[in-house]
Formats: C-alpha cells, structure tokens, sequence
C-alpha cells in the first residue's frame, strides 16, 4: 500500500525563487478569498436583513453566499494548485526538476 | 432523555470501533522512532495525509456540535461551517509549504527554525498545551454524548471509555496509527453523511398533526430536579415503567406551503426553498427557577418559527446580537468568524500533519485533498442539520445528539453506523490532539527547553507517559463540561490558537525584523490574553461560574478581534526593542541553509 512503508523523508532541497513565486501567487489568491469571506461576514454583522432576500431559485443571499464560500475555497486551492505545479525554471512536476 | 440499549447497534458500533482499533494496534507496532511516533516517518502519501487531515479536522464539533446547532437554531451553525473551512485558505496558501520547509516534529521546530531560542520552545510548547487541551474537552464531551443511546450509560461512562482507549492508541502507537485511522474515519464521515442527506431529501418533509396526543407538538415540557436527587418530567418521575415519564422526542415541521401534508423526495435545493415557506416548531429551554424547596425547574417550551427566520442568521443566543443595535454584539459576531478563519492555520494538531509527508508539493497536496473533502461535508452539514431538526427524533435537553438521533429516525442500523464513525471520529481527533501535546511536552519542553538529553527510544517512553496525563486531564474536563455545546467550546479553541500561534507564524515569514524575543513574547501575550479574555467573559460567567453574564468584566465573550491584533503587535514592538535578535536569525538561517 502506497505510503505504508514509512521511511524516513527525503531531505527536500529548498528552491527560494519557488518558495517565493509561490508565496506570491498564494498571497494573491488569498486576497480574493479574504476579500470574499470579509463581505459575507461584514453583511451578517451589519446587515443582516440582506441575508433573507431570496435571490435565486428561491434560495436566499444566506444559503447561496454560504455555498458559494465553500466552493470557491475549493476552486481557489485548485488554482493554486495548478499555478504552482512546476518549479521556476522549468523541470518536471511536484518539485523533482531543477532547482529541487 | 432515557435511552435503551439496542443490541443489534451494539454490535455493529463494537466491529466497527474493533476493527479501528485492531488497524490501529498493527500499525503502531511498526513505529519504534520518535520520528515515527510523532511524524510517521515523513512517509505518508499526500492523498491518505489529505483524507487525514479531513479525519483530524472534522471532529465531534464539526459532526455532532454543527449538526445539533443547527437543528436547534437553523442557519447559524452553518456559520461556524464556513469559517471552518476558511481557515483552510489561509493554511494552503499562507501556511502550509513554508512549515513544511522550516518544521520536523512540532509546531514549535518551525518557529524556531531561525533562532534554536529556548525562550521560543517554552512558549510554544505552553499555548500548544493549551490550545490541545481547550480542543480536547469538545471532543470528551462529544464522546460522552455517543454513549448515551448507544448504551444508555451516563455521559461520564463515554468520557472516560473515549479517554481509556485513545490513551491506548497513543501510547501503544502514535503517528502511523493515528493517521490511518483519521484517514479511514474522515472517509467513513464524508462518505456515510452523504449517505445520511441522500436519505434526508428522499424523505422530505411531513406536517406533524399539532393534536397528536402522543406526540404533543405544541405542549411545554418541564424537567424539575427535586432537592432530594429525583427527575422529575413534566411534574412525574422520569423512567420507563408505568406510572414514569420520560421526554417526547421534538422537531416537526408545523405547516407546509400550499395544502399538502407531505412533499415527498425533495431536490438538493428544492429542500431549502420549501423549508423556507414552511413553519417549524423549534423549542427554548427557559431560564432555570428554583422554589421553595429547592428544586429546580427548566421549562422548555415549543416556538412555531418561519422557515425563512430559520435559514437566516442571528438565531443562536450568541448571535442574536447581530440583529440587535449593539455595536459590541456585532463585534462578538465578527470576532469569533475571525478566529474561525485565522485559527485553522494555527491548530497544533493540524499543523503537525505536515511533517508527515515527504515535501513541500505533497504539503500542498494534502492540504487540496482536505479542502475537498471537508468542504463537501460542511456543505452537507446544513442538511444534516436541517434534517435533524425536522425528524421528530431529537432530545429537548441536548443539542449534541441531533446527528445520531437523526441516524436512527432512518433505521437503528444505520444509527449503530454513524454512531460508530462519529466514536472513531473522537478517537481520531483527540489521538491527534494528544500526539501534539505529548509531543509539545517531550521535543519542545524536556528536550529543547530543559535540554534533558534523551535517547529515541526515551523520548517515545515519556511521550507516552505524557500521553496518559494528558488524556486523564481530558477525561476530568470532557466530565466538567458535559453540559455546553461542543461547537461553541471548539470556537473557544480556535481563538486561543490564532490569538498565540498565527501573529508569531505569519510574522516569521513575512518580516525580516521579527526577532526571538518578539515571537516568545506574541505567543505568550497572545495565548494569556486570550485564555484570560474567555474566562472573563460573559458566555463563561454564564455556562460555567453560573454568574450573571451581565457582570462580566470584558464587554463581548469571543476574544479574536482584540486579541489576535494585540500578538502583532506585541510581536512588532518588541522585535523592535530588541533589534539585535535579527543578527541570531540571520546566522541562525545561514547555518540551517549549509547545514542542507
């Protein structure tokens, strides 16, 4: 079974260009998440009336703002995910090529 | 309520908890390192760690304190689901390839990383103790809870049976173990909750008929506790014999829109539409009264709600402040979903697991995989919920057991099923928790802080010790506590966790000028206010010093907003006082870089 042998970690070499493309992409998606997650809670706090207001089928802002989170969060990790698959530099996925 | 035993859900949970324990035992035989007790060796594949995470992360607040919270208020527990899973952002792309880079065993090898300060691993070691054990009573509580139908035992006999085996798993185990059966708990969770809203939205929803003599939808109940030690239920002994009376069982669904008495199998979001134009009977444990003799009565009365007031936030007595005028109960509101979002990333126990895969892409990985699988059982969260609340099977005195009496409207097979995972799923959590504290007493106090100077095999001996210490102390305060909302309490933890631990992280990675001495003094500044800021505060005055909240000393319970801002900047001003610790982290960095 993958995984079941548990040997010791392979030291990863550290690639700073990498780790800072990758911070960089990370604070950016970050951003749009916060800036998604602050107006949900900023509504609820300060006018919550809007969340009743049935805005789609027959669904209101509460229930579809509340999905929409988590999805999006879901969505924004895929993304991230696959801005950073490979490594500054080129080489092959997951950290095995250059600079890795 | 009094629940009976059922046999045949007996044994189906024992095979089930049997054969996780069995598992478990096997693969702790295989873990003899203190690498591979605390970080399974760094070997675990990103996929199993991801699912892990799930297992590790949706604990007995997530399945047992949601589903209940939102059975008994609606929309509002579902708020507590969304922050859960935000704080998830800010650990994929915030948190999680740097600590993987700089860490090895604990949280505090990460903070440390730069410095080797001794001061560091005292801290961290404390708020990693405290942090645990403030998310280790939820889960003894939620454990209590589980026993009570399953068995008809008192919740303290699931307290100490959770403790006495997770004790066991650790100490005969530890990481491997630990998380296998996360990862086997997490996918038993996601996979049979799905289960459960399958059956939830094939059911829809009937209209109780309010002159049901049995069921009495629209007739207070009163429970009086006589000074001599009798129960009293609706003014007769409480039991299951003649003369006795016992609870009815509540959540029905008063009136539905048009004329029918039943929808039938419903749409995932037809569900929510029709629930929005029905009425629902939700109930209110009055204020406690105590007479004459000393007895002491809680009336719990019936409420007719609008589906549209249930699915809107601001129904759970701590939220109410939302729709009031109240500018410090909106900031209690904002607080608490700030601690939510910031306290993920700042979980011991959670943070750990990245030192169990083998690098920075499988770090990122994982952490995709557990926001999949945790995002899917939050969403189904509010079903579950919302099922509950109209299944006419809950227990008017306790919100925590709406997901398993859900389980067993359906069928008590599948009630002995979720009652099984949701066990495991206590099993799981605290056996993380309790890895994280041993592993915060034996790396970070003993061996870096009092420099003890142990051999592998020491260090896993009294990791173990520590473990059995520990889970006693959660075994003592899961009893304490049995009588709150495990949801609530885990909100609690989260804001300790953010307030002591994510200043110091996130400051380490982003400012140059962060020093040893700014980040002992944030974690320390930010774990004591915020410890202190909820034992002062009107939800504890209320819940467990049974005080009048209004005598409160702080002026709103949930410490994040405060407390979390008050670590940076405790962290910034004194990294600024003592601008010479840079000079350490820079040679500090510069070994650990030739040392790679």
């Amino acid at each position: 079974m993958v995984g079941m042998d548990h040997k010791p970690a392979s030291a990863e070499v550290h690639d700073p260009a990498t780790s800072a493309r990758n911070a960089r992409i990370g604070l950016m998606l970050f951003a749009v998440y916060l800036s998604l997650y602050g107006g949900f809670v900023g509504v609820n706090a300060f006018a919550p009336q809007r969340m009743e207001q049935i805005v789609w089928g027959g669904l209101n802002v509460a229930v579809l703002y509340g999905f929409a989170l988590i999805l999006s969060a879901f969505v924004l990790s895929l993304v991230y995910g696959w801005l950073v698959r490979n490594p500054v530099g080129g080489g092959s996925r997951d950290g095995k090529g250059a600079g890795q | 309520m009094i629940y009976d035993p059922n046999w045949g859900a007996l044994a189906v949970f024992a095979v089930i908890v049997g054969f996780t324990l069995a598992f478990s035992f096997y693969l702790g035989s295989r873990a003899r390192s203190a690498s591979g007790f605390f970080a399974a060796g760094g070997g675990i594949h990103w996929f199993v760690n991801g699912v892990a995470f799930a297992g590790d992360y949706l604990s007995a607040a997530s399945f047992l304190g949601i589903c209940g919270m939102i059975a008994f208020y609606g929309y509002d527990g579902f708020l507590y689901s969304i922050g859960y899973l935000a704080g998830w952002i800010v650990a994929l792309l915030v948190v999680a390839e740097p600590l993987k880079r700089m860490g090895r065993y604990t949280f505090a090898d990460a903070l440390n990383s730069q410095f080797q300060s001794r001061g560091i691993n005292l801290a961290v070691a404390l708020s990693t103790l405290a942090v645990s054990i403030f998310y280790l009573i939820p889960q003894m509580v939620g454990a209590g809870v589980l026993v009570k139908p399953l068995f008809g035992l008192p919740q303290w006999v699931g307290v100490v049976m959770v403790g006495a085996v997770v004790i066991l798993i650790v100490v005969t185990a530890g990481m491997v173990s630990t998380t296998y059966v996360q990862f086997l708990k997490g996918s038993l969770l996601v996979v049979f909750t799905a289960v459960l809203v399958v059956l939830i939205l094939q059911r829809g929803f009937t209209e109780v008929d309010p002159n049901d003599p049995t069921v009495r939808p629209l007739q207070p109940q009163t429970l009086t506790k006589t000074a001599d030690g009798r129960k009293l239920i609706d003014g007769e002994l409480q039991g299951k014999r003649e003369g006795e009376h016992d609870f009815r069982t509540i959540g029905h669904v008063l009136d539905l829109p048009g004329e029918e008495k039943s929808t039938g199998p419903l749409g995932p979001l037809e569900f929510f539409s029709v629930l929005q134009n029905s009425e629902v009977i939700l109930w209110k444990a009055g204020a406690e009264q105590v007479d004459e003799n000393g007895d002491r009565t809680i009336v719990y009365t019936p409420q007719p709600t609008p589906g549209n007031e249930i699915l809107r936030p601001g129904n759970y007595p701590s939220f109410k402040g939302i729709r009031s005028d109240r500018f410090l109960d909106k900031l209690n509101f904002v607080s608490l979903m700030l601690a939510l979002f910031c306290g993920t990333a700042s979980l011991p126990h959670i943070l750990i697991r990245y030192y169990t895969v083998k690098d920075q892409a499988s770090a990122r990985k994982s952490t995709i995989v557990g926001i999949a699988s945790i995002g899917f059982f939050y969403i189904l969260t509010l079903y579950l919920g919302l099922g509950a609340m109209t299944s006419g099977a809950m227990d008017v005195t306790d919100t925590n057991m709406a997901a398993p009496l859900l389980a067993r409207s359906f069928s008590p097979s599948l009630f002995a099923i979720v009652s099984a995972i949701a066990f495991t799923t206590v099993l799981g959590t605290v056996s993380g928790l309790i890895i994280a504290a041993s592993g915060a007493v034996v790396h970070d106090l003993m061996a870096s802080y009092f420099q003890i100077d142990m051999h592998e095999h020491n260090k896993v001996r009294v990791a173990k010790i520590a473990s059995v210490g520990i889970g006693a102390v959660a075994i003592v305060l899961g009893i304490l506590f049995a009588e709150m909302n495990v949801n609530y309490l885990v909100g609690w933890a989260f804001s300790v966790a953010a307030s002591a631990n994510l200043p110091a992280l996130v400051m380490l990675l982003f400012w140059k000028g962060t020093t040893k001495q700014g980040i002992t003094a944030a974690v320390l500044v930010g774990m004591v206010s915020s410890l202190g800021w909820i034992l002062l505060s009107g939800d504890t005055y209320k819940a467990v010093y049974h005080l009048d909240p209004a005598d409160a000393i702080v002026p709103f319970s949930q410490p994040g907003i405060v407390t979390i801002p008050l670590g940076f900047l405790t962290l910034i001003v004194v990294s600024l006082m003592t601008k010479s610790g840079r000079a350490d982290r820079s040679e500090s960095a510069e070994a650990l870089v030739a040392s790679n």
